[in-house]
């Protein structure tokens, strides 16, 4: 089976979407032509013309917007924001209309279509280029909201997304654009085709959307995570020898509340582990579910391992970033806590 | 005071001064439209509708009017309408205004939360609506609804929405005046301004992917120009020479805040459409013959894939913006009896008389008719329920169609409240 990078696994989703259903229009800036600044969408508009992959006006209510409007009329658009940090000017058209034209016109109109945004920090993008709006979306009812943390998940679930006849929020960590990245930033970048999960079938599946997996299994604590912060979790398992057991999310809404009340209940621990901002973020929520259906089964209090309540330095990242070293030390104290 | 560095401009002393807009007259001050430049009725020219947009720059500064003073249709732009199609529309705008009327006062009676009259915008909705095609796309404000009197939709499930009742289409979920029709043509209206005048031109971006023969109407108020979405549906409209039609309603007044606090009389709104090659038509929106001749006009330039064009109607909102709101505490109280472009219904019905296809006698017949359908229409939408009596929405209803299954945190939380 061919191995691919994220970034090739996500043009090879789209491919195949486009491919199977020509109703699967895919635009945004530098989308087409040029192939995407990530070259995540390189090659499909020679393939399949321009009116199916074509370059959008700087303007983000106007890619949502007019995505709207063509999945209301019956297409189902894969759309981009360049960055997760631009898609602010796009929120009321996300918010107020994509999330709720099926609720308000009574499922008369319906919106089938997808937001990809390249999401995360861990490569000195600074405060417009790492940020991690997550919970500005999970808060939001109507939409779905993924995050994968490697390329066969990224192809299945994106696949899966443009399928769904609901809008969806689809995260790209784009640190992991080119290589898993487990937050040992002083050690030598590791590329996909070392790794199984690269291994990616050329051809049509999913991956079902509201659907967690165990990464790693444990017994001593549970930790929580999606994206990027699945990788972190397994080399602080690593670095620390503490059994614990990685569960990666990849959808937060339709959350998998059944696995992890599965594990939490088996470890008795939990560590909610994300790179967005503390307050009011996504690991609220989580360590909220958690102490709501494991109450009895907790012999520890829930902890949250996330960035700062600040916004994302440049300079100061490996300050910033949630990497092995915080999220061990919490895997330290989480296991001599009564 | 002089400038030590060479080449630098002189200092300039005087304070600055900040400009905030004033509309001609407030309460209490006599109405003064002299702002409003009227030309006479038949003056515009007609160009053929695949002329060069740099050619007709000069139509976004006129008014295109056929009506004149006589009632008599006059001009190039004298529609090929029917005598029975102008009765039509005179009998569509009647049953709008009679329709409003009764919906305003079931408001006044505490039969539902809230309402808004069309009064003096009768035309533009009712005649644009007769210039489209099964299969075209409204993507309208909460102030068209003549797109669906005039496409002959139930006005008992117009009122079943307003009554949030057992028979509400959308199932108690909406504010009134809030409806939606994909079968109609007319797209799911939002609370939220403008955010439609950009999914219509992506409506229309999808007709064209497709090869189709479908065009979209976009439609935004004179206030909510100045929302960002407005620039946006401009730029991707005239960007992918989208079919789409840009309706700009000038109706002087959002809520409170005269049309040029949104920066109109800085040229006209549509003269916005011409910054982005995007030819623009401003028209007397009191005119019912005037409204569907452009209407005509820009459905066809779209239909050919000629592009986007952008129409401004020029008229006046002689309601309230809402139930909610009290006009005579920012405007005179009687400013719309002297509104240049007076009543779209008393103009056409003057019309019809002067062409001798109706009379006062006809007149009044039809106003009783209407009156009456009207009234059968709320006694049987209010048989269904009005907002605090009788029949309503299931507490289901409120965790259907957030997505299209159920996912299990809305099964948990429907289970909470025992439904």
């Amino acid at each position: 089976m061919p191995r691919m990078t994220m970034i090739e696994a996500i043009r090879s989703a789209m491919d195949v979407a486009m491919g199977r259903d020509d109703d699967v229009v895919v635009f945004g800036e530098d989308v087409g032509f040029f192939g995407g600044v990530f070259r995540c969408t390189h090659g499909l508009q020679q393939k399949y013309g321009v009116s199916r992959c074509f370059d959008a006006p700087i303007s983000e209510s106007g890619i949502v917007g007019t995505a709207i409007g063509m999945a209301a009329y019956g297409l189902k658009p894969c759309v981009e924001i360049q960055f997760a940090d631009y898609m602010y000017p796009a929120y009321d058209q996300i918010v107020s209309e994509a999330a709720r034209l099926r609720y308000r016109s009574a499922g008369d109109f319906t919106c089938p279509m997808v937001i990809r945004m390249p999401t995360g920090g861990g490569i000195f993008g600074g405060q417009t280029h790492s940020q991690s709006p997550e919970a500005l979306f999970t808060h939001v009812s109507g939409l779905k909201t993924i995050v994968p943390s490697n390329p066969y998940d990224a192809k299945g679930l994106l696949i899966a997304a443009i399928e769904d006849p609901d809008p969806v929020i689809f995260l790209e960590p784009k640190r992991l654009y080119n290589g898993p990245f487990d937050g040992h930033y002083d050690r030598p970048v590791t590329a996909w085709s070392k790794h199984e999960l690269a291994e990616v079938p050329d051809g049509h599946y999913t991956v079902p959307l509201g659907k967690a997996v165990t990464r790693r299994e444990g017994s001593a604590v549970t930790i929580l995570a999606y994206g990027t912060m699945v990788h972190v979790a397994l080399a602080a398992a690593e670095d620390t020898g503490i059994d614990a057991e990685v569960i990666d999310l990849r959808t937060l809404v339709p959350l998998d509340l059944e696995a992890i009340v599965a594990s939490v209940e088996k470890t008795g621990r939990c560590i909610v582990l994300h790179e967005a901002t503390l307050t009011s973020g996504f690991g609220g929520e989580l360590a909220a579910l958690v102490q709501e259906h494991c109450f009895y089964h907790l012999e520890a209090p829930v902890m949250r391992v996330t960035g700062w309540d600040t916004p994302y330095p440049h300079a100061q990242e490996w300050d910033y970033f949630p990497g092995p070293a915080r999220l061990g030390q919490a895997l330290r104290d989480i296991m001599e806590a009564r | 005071m002089s400038s030590d560095k060479a080449g630098s401009a002189p200092v300039v002393t005087q304070p600055l001064q900040f400009h905030v807009p004033r509309p001609a007259s407030r309460p209490g001050e006599k109405p003064d439209f002299s702002d409003v430049v009227i030309p006479k009725a038949g003056s515009v020219a007609r160009p053929p509708v695949d002329v060069d947009p740099k050619d007709i720059r000069d139509l976004a500064y006129s008014i295109i009017r056929v009506l004149n003073r006589e009632g008599e249709a006059v001009g190039p732009w004298a529609p090929d309408l029917s005598h029975d199609d102008l009765i039509r529309g005179l009998r569509h705008m009647m049953t709008l205004r009679t329709f409003d009327g009764r919906m305003q006062m079931a408001q006044r009676q505490g039969k539902t939360s809230f309402y808004m009259q069309h009064t003096g915008e009768e035309a533009v909705s009712c005649a644009f609506r007769i210039a489209l095609q099964p299969g075209d796309m409204n993507f309208p404000t909460y102030r068209q609804a003549g797109l669906l009197i005039a496409h002959d939709y139930p006005l008992v499930d117009m009122m079943c929405q307003i009554y949030s009742n057992e028979r509400d289409p959308m199932k108690g979920r909406q504010l009134p005046v809030m409806y939606s029709s994909k079968e109609h043509g007319f797209f799911s209206i939002s609370g939220n301004l403008a955010t439609q005048y950009v999914q219509a031109v992506g409506w229309a971006m999808a007709s064209a992917i497709k090869n189709d023969t479908r065009i979209a109407a976009a439609w935004i108020g004179d206030g909510s120009t100045a929302e960002s979405d407005f620039h946006a549906a401009l730029v991707f409209a005239s960007t992918y020479k989208a079919p789409v039609v840009l309706n700009v309603v000038n109706n002087q007044w959002a809520i409170s805040t005269f049309q040029g606090i949104a920066r109109g009389g800085s040229g006209t709104f549509a003269a916005r459409g011409l910054g982005f090659g995007i030819p623009a038509l401003r028209v007397d929106g009191n005119d019912y013959l005037a409204v569907y001749a452009v209407a005509q006009w820009a459905v066809e330039r779209a239909r050919r894939n000629l592009g986007p064009t952008l129409v401004e109607y020029v008229t006046y909102r002689a309601g309230a913006h809402s139930t909610s709101d009290d006009p005579s505490a920012y405007r005179p109280k009687h400013e719309s009896d002297d509104w240049p472009l007076g009543d779209p219904l008393i103009r056409l019905k003057q019309h019809l008389i002067a062409v001798g296809a109706w009379s006062e006698e006809r007149h009044k017949q039809a106003e009783a008719e209407i009156l009456a359908t009207v009234i059968a229409a709320q006694k049987e939408a209010e048989s269904f329920g009005t907002l605090h009596s009788g029949g309503k929405p299931s507490a289901r209803d409120i965790f259907e169609d957030v997505y299209a299954e159920l996912p299990p945190h809305l099964r948990r939380q429907r289970q909470q409240i025992g439904v």
